[in-house]
């Protein structure tokens, strides 16, 4: 229920006053109109999570890739070849 | 796709497993309350590489299968009213109310549909104005952002047949409740990544001080949920219990300001029963008296027949923690996808589908 999917915004579109901002965004090749209300900030190229049609977040790059060097950097050999049970 | 698959790396996911082996030393119970967090444990067979005393406790993650009884019969008599148009999440539609499910209601006759986005329940009632249009609100804190767009959307474009049947609940009374219970044998908690994304994480901390239970707010991919238990057997081990956040990316501390503005406009906390749970006191949202106008139960009249939950179905049990789908007597027999005595057979996030998808079937 409350899957959300990261996507990359293409475009903030122009809306009329009054209407919920929105934008373009593409997931993995597929590009979807999405309700940016709740992301103001997020401008072309940013990734964010979409919900329900909704972006409810801008993802944090720099922390997503810090975390993924962190982990990648778990040093091997602390590590026992076999785990025990 | 970026930001998904570098999450589900088996060599990462090999030396976390290898970690959790070196840090836990002792027996710990610790529970997800998110039906995503628990199709990646089954899926995955992260359930079966841990430690054997980590013992994981599926809680009541799944909104679908929180909604009670009674508010799914309500939706199936709207449903079937000819002049309405009854809007839902896909997840809604196969689960069985007293006598029947969304999909009896299509296949008599009703015009159910599936949509994907509330906005897209209010551009069908902006196109079909003869139309009675409803739209089934269900959902976490997640959710309710969205839900509540719709409402402002609506009344922007000034809609007359446009109205929502609410079944919001909120994550935190239920953990509380959990953690209170007498039968409680939870010790920590993987917190919801997304309902955090938009609530933040600060409630949690006066939550883990009083209930002395370490929180950890953890993504659904298995990296993500290989780091976020470590995280917590660390800190069980340490007899620690603070609040910790492994979902960094998406998570931030005060949650989206914006989503929370969007929901404390359109909704006022409430009290609420939950399947299995009873009722929780301030644990749901209801419409502000503002937009009565748009309360799909205040709009219909309710038919005021008895709901009958089948007396065979445990769900309530599964729903706690106190009992795994597989333990279920009428689990993968008298109980399946196709023949559901309960929401957590078919919801695509309840516990014991995930049971059944993921062959954690009893020997035949």
């Amino acid at each position: 229920m409350c899957l959300g999917v990261p996507g990359r915004v293409v475009e903030r579109c122009a809306t009329p006053n009054g209407d919920l901002a929105a934008g373009f965004v593409e997931f993995d090749g597929l590009r979807r109109k999405v309700c940016l209300e709740l992301v103001p900030e997020a401008a072309a190229g940013d990734y964010v999570i979409v919900h329900a049609g909704i972006a409810i977040h801008t993802i944090d790059t720099t922390e997503a890739e810090r975390l993924l060097k962190h982990l990648h950097e778990i040093d091997e050999f602390e590590i026992p070849a076999e785990p025990t049970p | 796709m970026k930001f998904v698959d570098e999450y589900r790396d088996p060599q990462l996911a090999g030396r976390l497993v290898a970690q959790l082996h070196q840090a836990a030393t002792r027996t710990w119970t610790v529970m997800e309350v998110c039906g995503g967090q628990t199709h990646t444990l089954v899926r995955s067979g992260i359930d079966r590489m841990i430690p054997e005393g980590i013992r994981l406790v599926h809680g009541p993650g799944c909104p679908v299968c929180v909604t009670p009884l009674e508010l799914i019969d309500r939706a199936l008599e709207i449903a079937a009213r000819p002049e309405v148009t009854f809007c839902s999440f896909g997840d809604m539609l196969r689960v069985p109310g007293s006598s029947r499910d969304l999909l009896r209601v299509r296949a008599a006759g009703g015009d159910v549909r599936i949509v994907y986005s509330p906005l897209d329940a209010v551009r069908i009632a902006q196109t079909h104005a003869d139309r009675d249009v409803v739209f089934f609100a269900v959902g976490f804190e997640t959710t309710a952002p969205a839900t509540a767009l719709a409402i402002r959307q609506a009344r922007q474009l000034g809609l007359r047949n446009f109205s929502m049947l609410v079944s919001h609940v909120l994550v935190p009374p239920a953990m509380e409740m959990i953690l209170s219970a007498p039968k409680n044998c939870v010790q920590g908690f993987l917190a919801a990544r997304h309902v955090c994304t938009i609530m933040g994480y600060e409630m949690y901390h006066d939550l883990a001080a009083t209930i002395h239970a370490p929180i950890v707010v953890t993504g659904f991919e298995p990296v993500d949920l290989l780091e976020g238990l470590l995280m917590l057997v660390k800190q069980l081990e340490a007899g620690r219990h603070v609040v910790e956040n492994q979902y960094a990316r998406s998570v931030q501390r005060e949650g989206n300001r914006h989503a929370q503005q969007a929901i404390a406009d359109v909704y006022e906390v409430c009290d609420r029963p939950w399947r299995g749970l009873g009722v929780l006191p301030k644990s749901g949202l209801r419409l502000r008296q503002a937009y009565h106008d748009m309360d799909a139960e205040r709009r219909y009249p309710s038919s005021a027949a008895a709901s009958i939950e089948p007396a065979e179905c445990r769900s309530g049990e599964v729903l706690l923690g106190l009992l795994r789908p597989d333990q279920c007597e009428a689990f993968g027999t008298r109980c399946t996808p196709e023949h559901p005595l309960g929401a957590p057979m078919v919801s695509s996030e309840g516990a014991c589908a995930a049971y059944w998808k993921y062959g954690r079937r009893l020997p035949v």
